[in-house]
């Protein structure tokens, strides 16, 4: 392994336009534009776990969508392993993309309902041309035992699998075309707490197993407390601190950060004094 | 926060000492077809006393939401309250006609539901729809309900009142929304809110204002709280009972400090287990342990115990066990015959934190 960070990203802005009245656009104003990223940088490692806390509408989504360009980024530079993602097109990009992959929150929006899950891993792996794809069966039953799914999944359709397994089901969708980055948005948080502890020990055998780079976006601190290496948070599209996790959740310089760890509701009802009464 | 519950041994029925609001009794919610019925909420009895807060914990599919609706008679089809009996301060809810139970639902039973957005009219100005309540509900006259509802607006932390009351929904914030349909439901200062993961939605820092709320509304005016979640550290911010569902049964029920510390049954220590914590990067490379497998389905029929084929302690007994909940400690019941945690419980009163994170030799488990 090199000792170049895997990912390096520097001074990413994006900026949303804002909707304007007609009156505003009859008298030519200048469309006020909303910085939804807000001059970011930060690199990750191989096999790290960096985690992107913050409220809503702090940008963590819009940040994790532009490292894919899923949604294009207005100024800066994403290097993925040395190679200029901004700058890339084409069969260029689609390898970039192959070799970072994202897991989103809504699993039934990522599934395609009509096809089996074993269809849909192969799918994926036959258009990357990757090896081993062409002994179909063996292909998804290594990547179902990856995620700790048997192989009796493979001839389901989504619908027929629960929440967690369904999940399962998309992070090996990803990881069927050898991803080196993957890129979990929010991927756990509609999980009952049972099955999210399940998911999030299987992100941490991908970073420890594959040797995967992976960012982790969620909302919840406590999730990220779980499975991060070294922590974001981001307020108002800016990241406003980063450290190791052990650095930010015990010694939290931030004001912001300090907000979102107080708000955090703990399980031990001796500690409801600081927030109710 | 004094307990005001005890358990009777027999019927296994946690009966407030303290005048109990709501008593559900051995409710039971089915769908599907009469002769082959899927049961939802299979037999389950809680009590609220007057001026109590009872959190009611579950998974999704655990039947919480069903078991809290039913108390309103907010149970549509094709779902339906096959048997069981629930009463208001002594009245019969199931029982009651048509008038009366708008009327306990328009004065007495406030409700809030997860998805603010969903619950208020989107072409209507969100005080005209408060204000609307008051005047059908309570007969207040336009002027009065207009002023009623800047007030009430105020006293749920909504700033600008007098202008916010002509906003509309989508204007606001999420959790401005859900302010508002607190306000709406508790107007006309019910006895008892019954809230359904009411900040799921929202951010950390607008979900601690909500609970703060709940808790300061509920010193004013007395009332009780059946609040629903998913979430044992929103549960531990606001109740003083806790009842925790599995499978469509109450497992354990107890005061929350007894359920935290020293909780009884498997599941619960499981599920307070697999709750993340922010001190998990204290603990370093150690993981937690996850529960294996995964919730039943509605269709599965689990003999016996419902948690038993999830469950490290289950035992061939198990299969046929009852699910009955037995006195376990004051207050304090569990549904597991096996108890586990029996001879543990003394020592484990103190040492809280280290109590519920218990035997992680059992992690290689986790995951399958």
């Amino acid at each position: 392994m090199s000792d170049s960070p895997l990912l390096s990203v520097q001074g990413v802005v994006k900026e949303f336009g804002l909707r304007q009245s007609v009156g505003e656009r009859l008298r030519g104003r200048a469309a006020g534009g909303h910085r939804a990223v807000d001059d970011v940088s930060f690199s990750l490692a191989r096999g790290e776990v960096l985690g992107l806390a913050g409220g809503s509408g702090s940008g963590k989504t819009t940040l994790a969508r532009c490292l894919i360009r899923l949604v294009e980024p207005d100024e800066g530079t994403i290097a993925l392993d040395g190679v200029d993602v901004r700058a890339a097109g084409g069969r260029d990009l689609r390898e970039l993309r192959r070799r970072m992959q994202m897991v989103f929150q809504d699993r039934y929006a990522s599934l395609n309902p009509r096809m089996t899950v074993g269809a849909a891993l192969l799918e994926a792996g036959r258009v990357h041309k990757r090896p081993g794809s062409e002994d179909g069966e063996r292909f998804v039953r290594e990547l179902l035992e990856r995620v700790h799914l048997t192989a009796g999944a493979a001839p389901r359709k989504p619908r027929e699998l629960s929440g967690g397994q369904r999940q399962r089901v998309a992070i090996a969708r990803a990881l069927a075309v050898g991803p080196e980055l993957l890129i979990a948005d929010e991927a756990v948080s509609a999980l009952d707490v049972s099955v999210q502890t399940q998911l999030l020990n299987l992100f941490l055998d991908l970073r420890d197993e594959l040797g995967l780079g992976i960012i982790f976006v969620a909302h919840q601190l406590a999730v990220i407390a779980e499975v991060a290496d070294r922590v974001a948070v981001m307020h108002l599209g800016r990241i406003v601190e980063l450290g190791t996790t052990a650095e930010v959740f015990n010694n939290p310089v931030d004001d912001y950060t300090k907000t979102l760890l107080a708000a955090h509701p703990h399980p031990d009802p001796r500690a409801r004094e600081s927030i109710a009464q | 926060m004094s307990v005001n519950t005890v358990v009777e041994g027999a019927p296994a029925t946690p009966v407030a000492a303290n005048a109990p609001l709501l008593e559900i009794e051995r409710l039971r919610v089915e769908f599907g077809p009469a002769d082959a019925p899927l049961a939802a909420v299979k037999d389950v009895t809680l009590s609220v006393a007057k001026g109590e807060v009872l959190g009611l914990i579950g998974e999704s599919g655990s039947g919480k939401s069903l078991t809290c609706r039913s108390a309103l008679r907010l149970i549509h089809q094709p779902g339906r309250i096959a048997s069981g009996s629930i009463r208001f301060d002594g009245r019969d809810v199931l029982g009651l006609s048509g008038s009366e139970l708008r009327a306990m639902r328009a004065r007495e039973m406030g409700m809030v539901f997860q998805d603010p957005f969903s619950s208020l009219n989107p072409v209507f100005r969100v005080g005209e729809q408060v204000a609307e309540t008051l005047r059908v509900n309570l007969g207040m006259s336009k002027k009065a309900a207009r002023a009623e509802t800047v007030g009430l607006l105020g006293n749920v932390g909504i700033p600008e009142p007098e202008r916010r009351y002509l906003s509309y929904p989508h204007e606001l914030s999420g959790g401005m929304r859900q302010r508002i349909m607190i306000a709406l439901a508790t107007a006309p200062k019910p006895r008892l809110l019954i809230a359904d993961e009411p900040t799921t939605a929202l951010d950390v820092t607008t979900q601690a204002q909500i609970l703060a709320l709940l808790a300061r509304l509920r010193s004013e005016n007395g009332m009780a709280v059946l609040l629903v979640s998913h979430d044992f550290g929103v549960i531990a911010q606001v109740c003083d009972r806790v009842a925790v569902m599995y499978g469509g049964h109450i497992v354990e029920t107890g005061p929350v400090e007894a359920m935290y510390s020293a909780p009884q049954h498997p599941y619960t220590r499981a599920l307070l287990e697999s709750v993340p914590a922010l001190d998990a990067a204290v603990r370093g490379s150690e993981r937690r342990t996850a529960i294996p497998g995964q919730p039943p389905e509605l269709s599965e029929q689990i003999a016996g115990c419902v948690f038993a084929p999830r469950c490290r302690f289950a035992q061939e007994s198990c299969k046929s066990a009852s699910m009955r909940l037995e006195q376990v400690g004051e207050a304090h019941a569990s549904a597991c015959p096996v108890r586990p945690f029996a001879d543990g419980r003394a020592g484990a009163g103190g040492a809280a934190a280290t109590a519920v994170r218990v035997v992680p030799d059992v992690a290689e488990e986790a995951g399958r």
